[in-house]
């Protein structure tokens, strides 16, 4: 059974590109289009992987962490944010709002998976 | 794959040859869309003499051109026994009424000769050269000078 | 993968919509928006900006994109304020970017050094001056810097086999936060010769087990060419969640103290007590469905906003197909008539069965047409957004100050249409800031604000849609115009010319009231081309104005390019369609009503109101005078504004509805003629636009035949 990971990112481009890289990686890939929705599919995707943006309208990156480490439906799944810039202080609010990794845009397929592999079996 | 003999030819080309105002004239079989009977078209306002209106083709609105008028020859007058060839001229699809479609030739490109100087300016402008088929002589038209400039569209 | 979908192509449809967010923002924030919501949302725009540009390696943009978006971000956090000469250079950029990205689609760039004066402007504006070489923005491939704030790069490399000892104990916090020790202690040792030892010390007694905890630590030891560096590296993403340490023989010299500071965490709780050796804790898994139902999902009330606030689920469809459903639909009404003639003429008409069914298709393909049509339909707002930019540019290079009022943006009109619409908007609204509005100097001397207004509105009225562009500008000085027009020989000199006739010579071909040529109106395009476009579309062009007061332009457009509502008449023999909704009311006149002005003119005296009558047949040039029995029924329709004119024809056949088709593909455009039409019979009808009728005259015009599908 191939891994399934929740892709959430407000932009498009993004989205399709986690789609694409992620399908031809082998995952089963659901996509979100910002923190809200992100956790309103949760239930039903029950993914192995979060993937997330960190800067969305609605409900930030941060949020969503938050409510999924506080909640009970996957509080303990690995969650890897997706980062403009390497920034320290961005990772810093990140790791401490509870994720579990970071990978830095824009990323290539090879970036991609190996970061998934740290953090999930693959 | 096609049977007739001379298609396989590429020096060969296909020509349909018709009759109006007493003249035989050609065309290249590759801009004929197809060959239909006389319907009557609806009047275009203001429009060239030649141009007879518009009917339907299968859902589009093509005009129809008098051939014969608008090589400034003596225009059809019994339409109803007459027929519409049906051309693609660069990116548009027109009638063209003539008396009657004689023939489909195969040419080779040297059986097509210059112009002689027999006919009217007007009309030389509109052919590419002659065919002499059966000792008859038939004009090759230059189908893409069948649609005149803005300037004479009106005359 | 079949049917990938370029994503080049999706980061360009994806820009064009965050670059109208971005400037929409902005000017939300120049007329007083304080939310951080909508800072924030301009910010966002820029950064997905920067992030796809990133991935696609364009690198001007990405640079642009991040110093732009350094200056947002301090908008965004207060340390800037958004003053007008700030906004206005957040505008200019704004504009730049989005010629960036034009440019990038069409896969060249735009000049790196008006880039660069472009973003400097903004920087000096936000007193970010002396943007440095060293602050251009780069991509980091990975994040490689250490853990725990150790500068790694002071670590020397390793390059010889060595044995390194890593001690490693994870907090609670680490499962919490996703991360499976396996993982971890997998990836360390990678392909190096390994010896782990598990410290199980920690583990409680049996009944006090919290898989929640962490009881336990590892010791390992590797035979490794990897540098610290390079083992630190594995556990960044634990860092502050565990205790580690490291200690190296030989080359590499261990960190100065031995140990990495101990991160702000409550220590694990430490049981001392023996337990039976258990496996690892791995309380990673996500739990499935089935422990977690739906209706104890966690976040009730994020749900729950998110179904109110969230957009509605949409699709998208290739156009194609739509344009394919619109076709066949026209096919379907065409066949409808068809039947309903054959039926009408067939011995089982008049029954009521079969009339009842005929009405029902007819109203379920109204359905379906009215459904197709809402599918093309798109609000008109994405064209409004853009015209902000033009009014900037224009009053920028006319050296007017202007600001744009949008209204009725929500309003819905066929794709194709909003499409073609873009260009002869773009060159009213210049217009009206070109010709229209006076200079701020003039403006203030007859106490107007300095600030001239053009508001452009949308909105739906009796079955068509009607554009205004009004400024508050000066208005038409009609004696100006007039005398350019004979000055052109436009017009005789001794032409009696009503006012609502002189605002109509701004339309013809070659006239320009400009006295000094500007940079924009010297593009060669005039009123004459606007009016043809919207001619094209179905539409036409009112002029209004009031002097001192301003002027108003307003486009009346038809819902739909495919089908309209038609009234079917006989004129001189020929069977043609009028636009039902043009139709204010048909009557048959008696011979008292008619009166004749000068020779050939006559009007028609309707309850009072005297209205040109054109004699339809005449009028395009299919007779020359009624026979009798001709011309007995009289059709009153609206002229573009407010005015009437009547239609002499010969005869009503019936209303229905019908396809549109365009002449202009074959043929070319036909004064007074809108389109064709097929009829049930398969016959052609020309569909007649009864505004263009009038202007015809007794001397039409050339048809433009030939020429449209060039």
């Amino acid at each position: 059974m191939s891994l399934r990971i929740l892709a959430i990112d407000d932009s498009l481009t993004m989205r399709e590109m986690l789609r694409q890289t992620l399908t031809e990686a082998g995952f089963d890939v659901v996509l979100a289009e910002d923190g809200i929705d992100g956790l309103t599919q949760l239930p039903d995707v029950a993914p192995d992987l979060i993937l997330t943006d960190l800067n969305m309208p609605n409900m930030d990156g941060f949020g969503l962490i938050e409510a999924v480490r506080a909640g009970d439906v996957a509080p303990r799944v690995p969650i890897l944010v997706l980062t403009t810039e390497s920034a320290a202080t961005l990772k810093e609010r990140a790791r401490q709002a509870g994720a579990t990794g970071w990978i830095t845009k824009p990323f290539d397929e090879h970036s991609l998976v190996s970061t998934i592999r740290r953090v999930a079996a693959v | 794959m096609r049977s007739s003999g001379f298609a396989t030819d590429p020096d060969i080309r296909e020509l349909v040859a018709f009759r109006t105002a007493g003249q035989d004239f050609c065309i290249d079989i590759l801009s004929v869309r197809e060959i239909r009977g006389w319907s009557r078209p609806a009047l275009l306002p203001h429009a060239p003499s030649y141009v007879q209106g518009v009917i339907n083709l299968r859902g589009a609105v093509v005009p129809i051109l008098d051939l014969a008028g608008r090589l400034g020859l003596e225009p059809i007058e019994d339409k109803d026994r007459n027929v519409i060839i049906v051309a693609a001229i660069q990116n548009r699809t027109v009638g063209l009424l003539v008396e009657a479609v004689t023939d489909i030739l195969g040419v080779p490109a040297s059986g097509i000769q210059p112009t002689p100087d027999l006919a009217s300016e007007a009309t030389r402008s509109m052919l590419r050269g002659v065919v002499v088929q059966d000792s008859r002589l038939i004009r090759l038209l230059d189908v893409a000078q069948l649609l005149p400039p803005a300037d004479d569209a009106a005359a | 993968m079949a049917g990938a979908i370029d994503l080049k192509d999706i980061f360009f449809v994806e820009a064009e919509e965050l670059l109208s967010a971005l400037e929409e923002g902005l000017r939300a924030i120049q007329t007083g928006a304080q939310e951080a919501d909508t800072v924030n949302a301009v910010f966002r725009a820029v950064h997905s900006i920067k992030g796809g540009a990133g991935a696609f390696d364009l690198k001007p943009l990405v640079n642009f994109a991040h110093r732009f978006e350094t200056v947002l971000d301090a908008l965004r956090g207060g340390q800037l304020q958004p003053e007008p000469a700030l906004l206005g250079a957040l505008l200019h950029a704004s504009d730049h970017l989005a010629d960036m990205i034009g440019a990038s689609r069409n896969g060249s760039e735009t000049d790196p050094e008006l880039d660069e004066r472009v973003i400097l402007a903004l920087e000096a504006q936000a007193g970010m001056g002396g943007h440095k070489e060293e602050e251009a923005f780069v991509f980091e491939p990975l994040a490689l810097d250490g853990p725990f704030g150790m500068d790694l790069s002071a670590l020397p490399l390793a390059s010889l086999q060595r044995k390194v000892v890593l001690t490693f104990r994870p907090h609670s916090g680490a499962f919490a936060s996703g991360h499976d020790p396996a993982f971890l202690l997998r990836d360390l040792c990678g392909t190096d010769e390994v010896e782990i030892e598990l410290d199980q010390t920690a583990l409680p007694a049996p009944g006090g087990f919290d898989p929640g905890q962490s009881y336990l630590g590892w010791t390992i030891t590797l035979q490794t060419e990897r540098s610290d560096r390079e083992l630190l590296a594995v556990f960044d993403f634990i860092e502050g969640n565990c205790d580690l340490h490291l200690e190296a023989e030989m080359e590499t010299p261990p960190d100065p103290d031995g140990t990495l500071p101990e991160p702000n965490r409550a220590p694990s709780p430490v049981v001392t007590a023996s337990a039976p050796v258990t496996p690892p804790p791995k309380p990673v898994a996500a739990p499935k469905a089935p422990d977690a139902p739906a209706a104890t999902s966690p976040q009730p009330a994020a749900s729950a906003s998110a179904a109110s606030t969230g957009p509605r689920p949409t699709i998208r469809v290739d156009i194609d197909r739509v344009d394919r459903l619109v076709d066949i639909l026209g096919e379907l009404v065409i066949h409808q008539a068809m039947l309903t003639e054959a039926i009408e003429q067939s011995p089982g008409f008049g029954s009521v069965e079969v009339d009842r069914s005929l009405d029902q298709l007819r109203q379920l393909s109204r359905q379906i047409q009215e459904s197709v049509m809402a599918i093309r339909a798109q609000p008109v707002k994405p064209l409004f957004d853009r015209m902000h930019r033009i009014v900037r540019e224009a009053s920028m290079a006319a050296g007017k100050s202007a600001r744009l009022v949008t209204e009725g943006e929500n309003t819905e009109v066929d794709k194709t249409i909003i499409e073609r619409l873009a260009d002869p908007l773009t060159h009213m609204i210049r217009n009206s800031v070109d010709h229209g509005l006076e200079k701020p100097a003039r403006r203030d001397e007859i106490g107007k604000p300095t600030e001239g207004v053009v508001k452009l509105s949308a909105a739906h009225r009796s079955g068509r849609i009607v554009i205004t562009v009004q400024d508050d500008g000066g208005g038409i000085d009609r004696d100006k115009v007039r005398q350019i027009a004979i000055e052109k020989g436009l017009v005789p000199p001794n032409a009696e010319l009503s006012p609502q006739e002189i605002d109509a010579l701004l339309f013809l071909p070659g006239f320009s009231t400009a006295t000094e040529v500007s940079a924009l109106s010297g593009r060669g395009v005039g009123m004459d081309v606007v009016r043809s476009e919207i001619a094209g579309l179905g539409g036409r062009v009112g002029i209004a104005s009031v002097r001192g007061q301003g002027t108003t332009l307003t486009i009346s457009l038809p819902l739909t390019l495919a089908v309209l509502d038609g009234m079917v008449f006989e004129a001189a023999g020929q069977t043609l369609v009028l636009p039902v909704s043009t139709i204010i009311e048909t009557l048959r006149p008696d011979i008292m009503m008619r009166h004749t002005l000068g020779r050939t003119d006559s009007v028609l005296d309707v309850r009072g109101r005297c209205l040109p009558l054109i004699d339809v047949g005449a009028a395009l040039g299919f007779r020359r005078t009624l026979k009798p029995g001709e011309g007995e029924i009289v059709v009153v329709v609206e002229r573009g504004d407010d005015g009437a004119i009547a239609l002499m024809v010969d005869g009503i056949r019936d209303q229905r509805q019908v396809v549109i088709k365009g002449l202009e593909a074959n043929y070319g455009q036909i004064p007074g003629i809108a389109a064709a039409t097929v009829l049930g019979d398969g016959s052609v009808a020309l569909i007649v636009d009864p505004s263009d009728l009038e202007a015809i005259g007794p001397n039409p015009p050339r048809p433009n035949v030939f020429l449209a599908a060039e």
